[in-house]
C-alpha cells in the first residue's frame, strides 16, 4: 500500500492537494515532489496543501514541504499550508519552519487569502 | 533487550519503526514516549542507512531497544565513515530554514531526554538515545 494519497482539487486559479498518509523517507516524499513539480509544468503555481489527513511526517518530509515551498516561488506562485495537525505543527515550530509557511485552519480563508 | 540487524535500504525505516513501536507497547510505554521513540527512530536509521552506510548493501544497520529502569533505550549503528554532529549546520538559523535537509538530528535532540554519539575504535557512528518514563 501507498505511504500516501494524493487528491487534486481545483478552486479558481488555486489548486488545492489533500494529501492522506504519510510523508516520510522514500515513496510519500517522492510522490510530493512529483506531483508539484507537475503542476508547475502545467504552469498551475497557486497551490494549498491539505495536511488535515496527513498522521505522520519526518525530517524528510517536512524536507520536502521547503523543497515545494521554493519550487513554486522559483515560478513566480505560492504554496500554503492548510488543516496542520498538533504533531505537524509542533515539528514546524521546532524547525522555525511557521515562520516560513503561511498556514490556514480552514479552507475559505487559505482559498481568499490567493486574492 | 531486543536487537536487529538491517539492510542499507529505505525500506529498513519503516522496519525499524515498525519493531520499536511493537517493542514498546510490549513493554507497557505510552503513546508520547510511543511517538517520540518512532520519531527518533526513524530518523537515526534514515541517517544510518544514507549518510552512514551510503545505501552500500554490504554494510547492515545494527539496532537495539531496551526497556530500563529510566526509560526506553535505542542505540543505532552504522559502519560509515563517522562524523562529528558538531559539523552539522544549525537548521533553525535564518541562512539555513530553506534547506532541504539537517532536521533529523534536531528531530531526535527535540523529542529524546538523551541522545549521545560516539564513533566506536571498529569504525562507523552509533548513537544512543533515551527517552525517560
Amino acid at each position: 500500500m501507498a505511504d500516501i494519497t494524493i487528491t487534486e482539487r481545483q478552486a479558481g486559479d488555486v489548486t488545492i492537494l489533500d494529501l492522506v498518509g504519510k510523508v516520510t523517507i522514500g515513496e510519500g516524499s517522492v510522490a510530493l515532489r512529483t506531483t508539484i513539480r507537475r503542476l508547475l509544468g502545467e504552469g498551475k503555481n497557486k497551490i494549498l496543501l491539505n495536511l488535515g489527513g496527513v498522521g505522520y511526517i519526518d525530517s524528510s518530509g517536512i524536507g520536502e514541504l521547503v523543497s515545494s515551498f521554493t519550487a513554486v516561488k522559483k515560478e513566480g506562485g505560492v504554496l500554503k499550508l492548510l488543516s496542520l495537525t498538533q504533531k505537524i505543527q509542533d515539528l514546524l515550530a521546532i524547525t522555525k519552519l511557521l515562520t516560513v509557511f503561511d498556514t490556514f485552519d480552514d479552507e475559505a480563508s487559505a482559498l481568499s487569502s490567493y486574492n | 533487550m531486543r536487537q536487529l540487524e538491517l539492510p542499507s535500504r529505505i525500506e529498513s525505516v519503516e522496519e525499524a519503526a515498525l519493531a520499536a513501536d511493537e517493542f514498546a507497547k510490549s513493554c507497557g510505554f505510552g503513546d508520547e514516549i510511543t511517538f517520540a521513540v518512532d520519531l527518533a527512530v526513524r530518523e537515526s536509521v534514515a541517517n544510518a542507512v544514507k549518510h552512514g552506510n551510503k545505501f552500500d548493501d554490504s554494510k547492515m544497520v545494527q539496532m537495539t531497544m531496551d526497556d530500563r529502569a529510566e526509560g526506553f533505550e535505542i542505540t543505532v549503528r552504522d559502519f560509515g565513515s563517522g562524523f562529528s554532529v558538531d559539523d552539522i549546520a544549525d537548521p533553525t538559523d535564518p541562512e539555513n530554514l530553506l534547506k532541504t535537509n539537517g532536521r533529523g538530528i534536531l528531530f531526535m535532540r527535540s523529542f529524546m531526554d538523551e541522545v549521545e554519539w560516539e564513533n566506536p575504535a571498529d569504525g562507523g557512528l552509533r548513537v544512543k538515545m533515551l527517552k525517560k518514563r
